[in-house]
Order: C-alpha cells, then structure tokens, then sequence
C-alpha cells in the first residue's frame, strides 16, 4: 500500500466477537471463514440493542412521552451513522429491510412506473440474484429488457463490451461493487459516469465493499447504493438504501402504510418528506441501533486498517490455496484488485463435499452457487467452495483451512 | 470425526467412486430432468418400462459424493422391480430421509447407507434428487400411457 496504514489484530479483535471468543462444545477452536454471508457480531452491538430493548423500547416518530423520543432518537442515529459511514447527505438514506429489499424498492417504485418496451435495464454477469431478480420482474411488467454484460476468463469486468452495452435505450445500470463469488472490485464510479453519460440511472450493490473498506458514495455518484447491516456486524433486518436526494423525491413511494404518510382522507394520500416516504409501517428500531452501534465499533478499528488487514489476508489465502493440489481459485490473483471473499473448484471433489468435511474440521464454509447463478455458468461450473473473511480473521484460520483442504483430498481417495 | 464417518459409509464412497448405471437409455419410455437448487447439481434419469416393469433405469450428471451415490443405488435397487413397487420403495426412501420410518434393507438394499443423510438436511436434498426423479419418471411414463402413448 502506499500510505502506511497498521493492520488490525485480527487475534485481538476476536476476543470482541463472544461466539467467536467462546470455545466450541467440543473444545476445539472454530474457523468461521463465511463472514460474506453474514458477520458475526460484536459484544458492543448485543449490547447496544439489549440496553435499547431494556432502557427505552417505544415505537419512533409518534409518542409525545419521552422514552418514545429516546427511542427515535436511537434509532435516527442509526441512519445518522449509516449516512455517515458512506460520506452521504441523511435525508438520502433509507433504511430498510436489507439490501435485497432496497434493490427492489427501486425496482417497483421507479422500475415499474418509468420502465416501457424497448427499455433497457443492464447489468453484469456478476451480480447476485438480488441485483438480477428483481429486474426480470419488473421486465415482465414493463415489458423492459435485462442485458447482462460479460465477464472476461479472469473474473473481472468486460469493460470495452460493458460500454458497448451502454446505449439510449439503457435506463439503468446495475453493478455490483465487490463480488461475493469472485471477490473481484469493479471500478464502479467509472461505470456510473458510463451511465450517467446516456442518461441513465446507476445502482451499486455495495454489500460486500462497504463492511470491508472505506466507501464514498458522494464519489461514486450513483443514484442509488444498497449495502446491509448483517454482513457488517450488525444485525439482520437491516438495510440501507443510499439514494440521491432530487431522485428519491421523484419517485412515488414503494410500500404504503403507516409512517410513510403526509395526509391521508377517504379520497386519497399524500407522502411524507424522504427517506420517511419510503419508510411504511413501524421500521426496525432495534436492528437501527444495533446498526449505529457496529458502524462505531468498524469506525473505532478505521475501516482503512480493515482494508489493509483484508489485503495482507488476500496473499496468505492465495498463497495457502496454491499449495492445495488440483485447486483452482476463481477471480483476480491482485490483492489490490479483489476482497476477501475466496471461491475455488477442486479437481474430482465437489464443494458439498468439501464443505461437509471442513465442517468436521470446525472450519465453516459456503458451498454452492452462492446466489449467482448466471455467473456460476459463465465460470463452467455448477457450484464452488467459498471462504470469506473479515476484521477478525487470522492467518492461523487460513492455515486450518489449507491443511484441512490437504486431507480432504485424501479422505475421498482423489489424491 | 464420527458423524463424517457415519454420513460417508463405506458403501456411500464406493458407490461414488464406481457409479452404477451411469448413462442415457436411446429409447427411454420416460425421461427426467431435475436439478438441485440449493448447488444447482444436475440429474437426468431415463427409464425403460416393459409389461409394466422397469426393464432399466440410468442415471446421469454431476453431483457431489451422496448425490451420485444415491443415483448408483437406485439404478440397483429399482431395476427389475414393477412400477408400484419402484414408487413404494422411493416412498420408503423418502421417509427414511425424513427419519419418519425404520429403514428396512430387503427395501432399500445398499441404499439403507444413507440413512445418516438425515441428520444433514442441506444434503437431504442431493440423496432425494435421482429418486424423486424416478418418481416423477414413473407418473409421466404412466401420463403419456393413458392418453394413448
């Protein structure tokens, strides 16, 4: 790295995480290596939502007494602090149920009611199902079309055929910023000057860059970025919609409800100001202070210093899986070019299997397709092996894993 | 490494290693296509019924350790076997898988290996795959029968 940012002790951080501090029931240390499906959590964020649970639990926005403006308060600063941690104005960021379901209020409230046959809607081969299901949908509706921009041999973008694919009859662009197969980084704020050059809107599917680096969305300039809390030691039931403001207040609302309302008479309704107007029912009060309090607990650690701890993590993990034999890594091999998100096929041994035998070693794992299934077909196989890790992953972890892999092999009698 | 031990038997890592009845049938009286959606594992089953009898079933496609072995099985178990027997011997698969019956091996033969499948419920899905596909095999041989086939 350039500048001299000091790594995290990844050691030290785990005493923070009780599940991971707390010895298995057989004794044995665990090697919790799936942090890109979710995190795990810090003893602050258990704290922080049993103190809101314990001291001031009311419903926001509506009581007069003033436990129920405590309890507002809490759960505003956890939209302060998701504001906060992606350099974003707050009267932009909606909070919703995760990013999933922040991908489709865009699609439904601005997808379905601005989308027309002809339409395109683009997105890359590399995209969970979240950023990809969700527009086939409101295709259906709309009659729109979803283009899918490829993906070279390497794991990265295409970037000549993605610009190819922009055009005037592209209306939006999804990509996704950091690849939770590949762990492949997408140069995003290039993609959104591409879109924004014909006019078109930009999503970036954040959820895998913003737990583990420092993210600008003010400099990325998209129109809309989704990232959630649980993949970044908060809890689940909790997303974030960063979207821009003049965009947010054209669009008609997606749920309708309580909250969300200015006035409502027998003959109709009227909005309330963003990001409430896109808020329906009583949110996620909670899972918004657990929220806060892991985005304090990742601003303490600095998330520059996670970034540098996940690029030495890179190299231990390429080095520790080029010595398994008959793996393939999939994805870039640069350390500054990819996350800590790790998927591999192995030759004769299926990632089911291979799961299954690493979890008798303690060591957790994903197999499968990893909710990218058009990707899974572009990369000529059904499913891979995924490690991941985070803030609290050591080498000691990588190691176990690479031994673990070695056995595996001979286990199932492949060599 | 008990519970690895007790889910890959022996039998388990053999029938995967040397997969019986592995292939398509030219002529099949029916054919299945199904695929696992938790991995996206891929199985086709084909069946060839003569006087209400699977003269042969094969099975083909890639899937880990205990999906393949399950389908090597099966082509073992089923073939020779009429069609109410097969689906009642599927039946009883099912519910070993679900741990709603005691496994009887005259039943199931190499099969009853897998009984430990069903403390893993992620894989219960990949032992099931080629059965229910002989299932559903079984109900479109019958389908296109009736209407004149």
């Amino acid at each position: 790295m350039g500048n001299s940012v000091t790594a995290v002790d990844a050691t030290a951080l785990k005493a923070e995480f009780p599940l991971l501090a707390t010895p298995r029931p057989d004794g044995r240390t665990l090697h919790y290596l799936d942090s890109a499906a979710t995190s795990q959590k810090p003893q602050a964020v258990l704290d922080a939502m049993d103190a809101y649970y314990c001291e001031t639990n009311a419903n926001v926005h509506r009581g007069v007494y003033e436990m129920a403006a405590e309890a507002t308060d809490r759960f505003e600063a956890g939209r302060t602090a998701a504001a906060r941690l992606v350099n974003h104005p707050r009267e932009g960021l909606v909070l919703a149920k995760n990013a999933t379901e922040a991908i489709n209020l865009v699609a439904w409230a601005w997808g379905t009611r601005t989308l027309r046959e002809g339409d395109e809607i683009l997105v890359t081969g590399m995209e969970h199902h979240s950023d990809i299901v969700p527009w086939q949908i409101v295709a259906t509706i709309t009659g729109a079309k979803v283009v899918f921009a490829p993906i070279t041999p390497g794991g990265e973008l295409d970037m000549d055929a993605l610009q190819g694919l922009i055009t005037e009859r592209t209306r939006l662009v999804g990509v996704v910023h950091a690849s939770n197969v590949l762990g492949t980084i997408n140069p995003v704020a290039e993609i959104v000057t591409m879109a924004h050059a014909v006019g078109a809107l930009a999503l970036v599917d954040a959820t895998q860059s913003v737990p583990h680096m420092p993210v600008d969305a003010t400099a990325i300039d998209a129109d809309f970025l989704v990232f959630t809390g649980h993949k970044l030691c908060g809890p689940t039931g909790i997303g974030c919609l960063a979207g821009r403001p003049s965009v947010l207040e054209a669009i008609e609302p997606f749920l309708g409800g309580g909250e969300m309302i200015n006035d409502v008479t027998t003959e109709g309704s009227t909005w309330a100001e963003i990001p409430l107007k896109f808020e329906a029912g009583t949110p996620p009060i909670a899972e918004a202070v657990g929220l806060a309090a892991a985005i304090e607990f990742l601003e303490g650690i600095g998330l520059d210093r996670i970034r540098a701890h996940e690029r030495e993590l890179c190299v231990q993990m390429l080095a520790a899986l080029d010595e398994v034999p008959g793996l393939t890594v999939l994805g870039p091999r640069d350390p500054d070019r990819r996350g800590a998100a790790f998927s591999w096929v192995m030759d004769d041994l299926h990632p089911h299997d291979i799961a299954q035998f690493l979890d008798s070693k303690n060591i957790c794992v994903r197999a499968g397709h990893h909710c990218a299934k058009p990707l899974m077909r572009v990369l000529g196989t059904q499913a891979t092996t995924r490690a991941s890790g985070y803030l609290y992953t050591t080498e000691e972890d990588v190691l176990a894993l690479r031994d673990a892999l070695i056995e595996c092999r001979s286990w199932f009698g492949v060599g | 490494m008990g519970g690895l031990d007790d889910l890959y038997q022996q039998l388990i890592l053999d029938h995967y290693r040397n997969r019986r009845g592995r292939g398509r049938i030219d002529h099949a009286s029916a054919s299945v296509h199904e695929h696992n959606p938790v991995c996206g594992d891929e199985c086709y089953l084909d069946i060839l019924v003569l006087d209400d009898r699977l003269v042969e079933v094969r099975s083909d496609g890639d899937g880990c350790s205990i999906s393949q072995a399950a389908a090597s099985m099966l082509t073992e178990v089923a073939e020779g076997k009429r069609l109410e027997e097969a689906l009642e011997t599927v039946e009883h698969f099912r519910l070993m898988m679900h741990g709603e019956v005691e496994p009887d091996e005259d039943v199931l033969g190499d099969a009853i290996a897998l009984e430990g499948v069903a403390k893993y419920p992620v894989r219960v899905k990949c032992a099931l795959l080629s059965w229910l596909a002989l299932r559903d095999a079984i109900a479109g041989y019958r389908e296109t029968t009736a209407h004149g086939g």
